[in-house]
């Protein structure tokens, strides 16, 4: 069942990508399973799933890598299928792992990735110049990328997916086997390409990511989209309640029935020897709660409204434990 | 105008990072002296503008075979032709760069022996125009058909293996070093299945006036192979290629 409902476009929004009941079979195996999303223009869709669910077998359909099994993909206005080598004029592709020219140095891989897209030599020299200073790798520009750490190759790889300014940009795992400092860097650069009006579909297995750079999320597992929306939509679509934590002075499971009867239709966990978590349907005024354990002779030294992150929104719709989301990829690596 | 801009860089990204690369120049200059000296020694009585044709024709088939195959292959397992896939180039405009620079190559290769057997012998005044035509015609059937290998293999040994498993063999078949009159008689419908026969041929023909197929004939053959190979290649890249 998926959970996906077709976007309501406002006024003046351009819809930029389309794709509509995509499928992608290998053999018997279904590896991308009806899937349809749209994205506007200058938007970022964070594609978030496992490893295995189907995102980079999503994007080569739509960059016309691979071909679908079944279903329409639509990028501004180029019907893919049909029409491929035009629809890839427009775009800029990430791919999940480095695809560089080994024995090349840096700016001469930018310039080559330019040429492939009609650019003229002196504004692709330029260009890539510029690139490698804003990626910092200017020092090493003239190096051959088989001498790059992974991280440079990851920004060369970004690099060369933006000389030829594209409008559409797919990006597989951009910060993969890359340091915090550059992978800040990477989402900067995401968002300030966003505000310029490129249009970003970000596959990533990381939740941090999908929640900083994104403007909607779609949740895929088994090659299925669970679910996809802004992030508040997400947090709204599954039903949590309202939680609230507190702290005691003393343990209060002698009151815990008495609790639950004065504040209907909440239920009540001791959680430590002082903490205990209430979680109602409906909000919980703290007022009366304090004032409750007041009377009892109870001093409360905190109490806070939890709210549920992300992470317990996708464990919820998946059914697929969080740490899935973490720690996968360097596990795949080492496999 | 975009289309002949991504062309021409593909081209001179091939013939910077492989063919002037000194391993593929010696491979395509030492492997057709080594064995034009041997031909040359082993049977000194004969004239060497004999051994010309079938000369020019193996060095022609070796380097274009083994380049492209080899160099593609391992474009693809390093994902960098992934590029060439993703560009906004149509498969034609592609295909034809990566086969230009490996026909350039293989051009250059026919002169080693061209140079060498001037050493011992003065060439004849003979059509050079046509026997450079033909030598295109024939670097440019060898490189397709190391593009169909290309296509076939994953692994770079691979492609290496598959194509000597045909190129060896064609030595005999194609009449480079021994007419087909005397091959097997079941063999001889083989021979005619190769492109290289007929432009062997011809060179045949214009080197020493020994010649058993008309040229019309010939230069028809290996249009026509040129043509069904490119359709070929295509096809299987189409199906391979973009899974
Ligand atoms: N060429 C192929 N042949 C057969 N199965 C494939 C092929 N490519 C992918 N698959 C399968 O399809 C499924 C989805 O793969 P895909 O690479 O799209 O996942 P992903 O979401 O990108 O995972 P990851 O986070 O590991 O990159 C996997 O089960 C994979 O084994
Ligand atoms: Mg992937």
């Amino acid at each position: 069942m998926s959970r996906y409902i077709p976007q309501v476009l406002g006024v003046g929004m351009l819809q930029m990508i389309s794709v509509n009941n995509l499928k992608k079979s290998y053999g018997d195996f279904c590896a991308v399973n009806d899937i349809s999303f749209a994205i506007q223009k200058g938007e970022i869709l964070g594609f978030l799933g496992p490893n295995g669910a189907g995102k980079t077998s999503t994007i080569n359909m739509m960059t016309g890598l691979s071909r679908a099994t079944a279903g329409e993909i639509m990028i501004d206005g180029i019907d893919v299928k049909r029409e491929t080598k035009k629809a890839q004029a427009i775009m800029g592709i990430v791919a999940d792992e480095s695809n560089l020219y080994n024995e090349m140095d840096g700016f001469e891989n930018l310039c080559f990735c330019a040429a492939l897209y009609g650019m003229p030599k002196s504004e692709r020299e330029s260009k890539a110049w510029q690139l490698l200073a804003q990626f910092r790798l200017k020092d090493a520009g003239k190096r051959p990328v088989k001498a790059y750490s992974k991280g440079m190759r990851r920004k060369l790889t970004i690099a060369a997916a933006l000389m030829h300014a594209p409008q559409i940009l797919f990006l597989d795992e951009p910060t993969s086997g890359i340091d915090v400092e550059s992978s800040r860097q990477i989402r900067e650069m995401i968002v300030e390409l966003k505000h310029k009006g490129t249009t970003i579909f970000l596959s990533t297995h990381y939740i941090e990511e999908a929640e900083r750079a994104c403007d909607r999320i779609a949740f895929i597992a088994a090659g299925r989209i669970v679910a996809s929306g802004s992030i508040p939509e997400l947090m709204n679509s599954v039903s949590h309640g309202h939680t609230i934590s507190l702290v005691t002075a003393k343990n209060a499971e002698a009151f815990v029935d008495e609790l639950q009867s004065c504040f209907e239709a909440s239920k009540v966990t001791i959680q430590s020897d002082h903490s205990l978590v209430m979680v109602s349907e409906r909000r919980i005024a703290l007022f009366p709660v304090m004032e409750f354990f007041h009377e009892k002779g109870i001093d409360i030294y905190e109490a806070r409204e939890l709210r549920p992150s992300l992470e317990d929104v996708f464990v919820k719709l998946t059914g697929i434990e969080s740490s899935v989301l973490r720690k996968d990829k360097e596990m795949g690596k080492r496999q | 105008m975009k289309s002949w801009i991504a062309f021409w860089n593909i081209l001179k990204k091939d013939v910077r990072n492989y063919y002037l690369k000194p391993p593929n120049i010696s491979w395509g200059i030492i492997f057709p002296l080594s064995w034009t000296l041997m031909q040359i020694i082993r049977t000194p009585d004969e004239n060497v503008l004999g051994l010309l044709p079938g000369l020019i024709s193996m060095s022609v088939l070796f380097g274009t075979t083994s380049m492209l195959a080899v160099t593609i292959t391992f474009e693809r397992s390093s994902r960098s032709f992934e590029r060439l896939l993703l560009a906004p180039i149509s498969l034609n405009t592609m295909v034809l760069a990566k086969i230009t620079g490996t026909i350039i190559f293989g051009v250059f290769n026919a002169l080693v022996p061209i140079i060498f057997a001037s050493f011992f012998t003065d060439l004849p005044a003979l059509n050079w125009g046509a026997a450079l035509f033909t030598i295109l015609l024939v670097a440019l059937t060898s490189a397709l058909m190391g593009l169909l290998i290309a296509v076939s293999a994953k692994q770079v040994f691979e492609a290496q293996t598959f194509s000597n498993f045909f190129r060896f063999p064609m030595l005999f078949l194609c009449g480079l070093f021994v007419p087909i009159s005397r091959l097997p008689v079941f063999l001889r419908p083989v021979s005619y299945c190769l492109p290289l026969t007929y432009g062997n041929d011809i060179l045949n023909g214009l080197i020493t006036g020994i010649n058993t197929l008309s040229a019309p004939l010939c230069f028809g053959m290996l249009s026509l192979f040129s043509v069904v190979l490119f359709l070929l290649c295509k096809y299987n890249i189409n199906r391979k290629w973009i899974g």
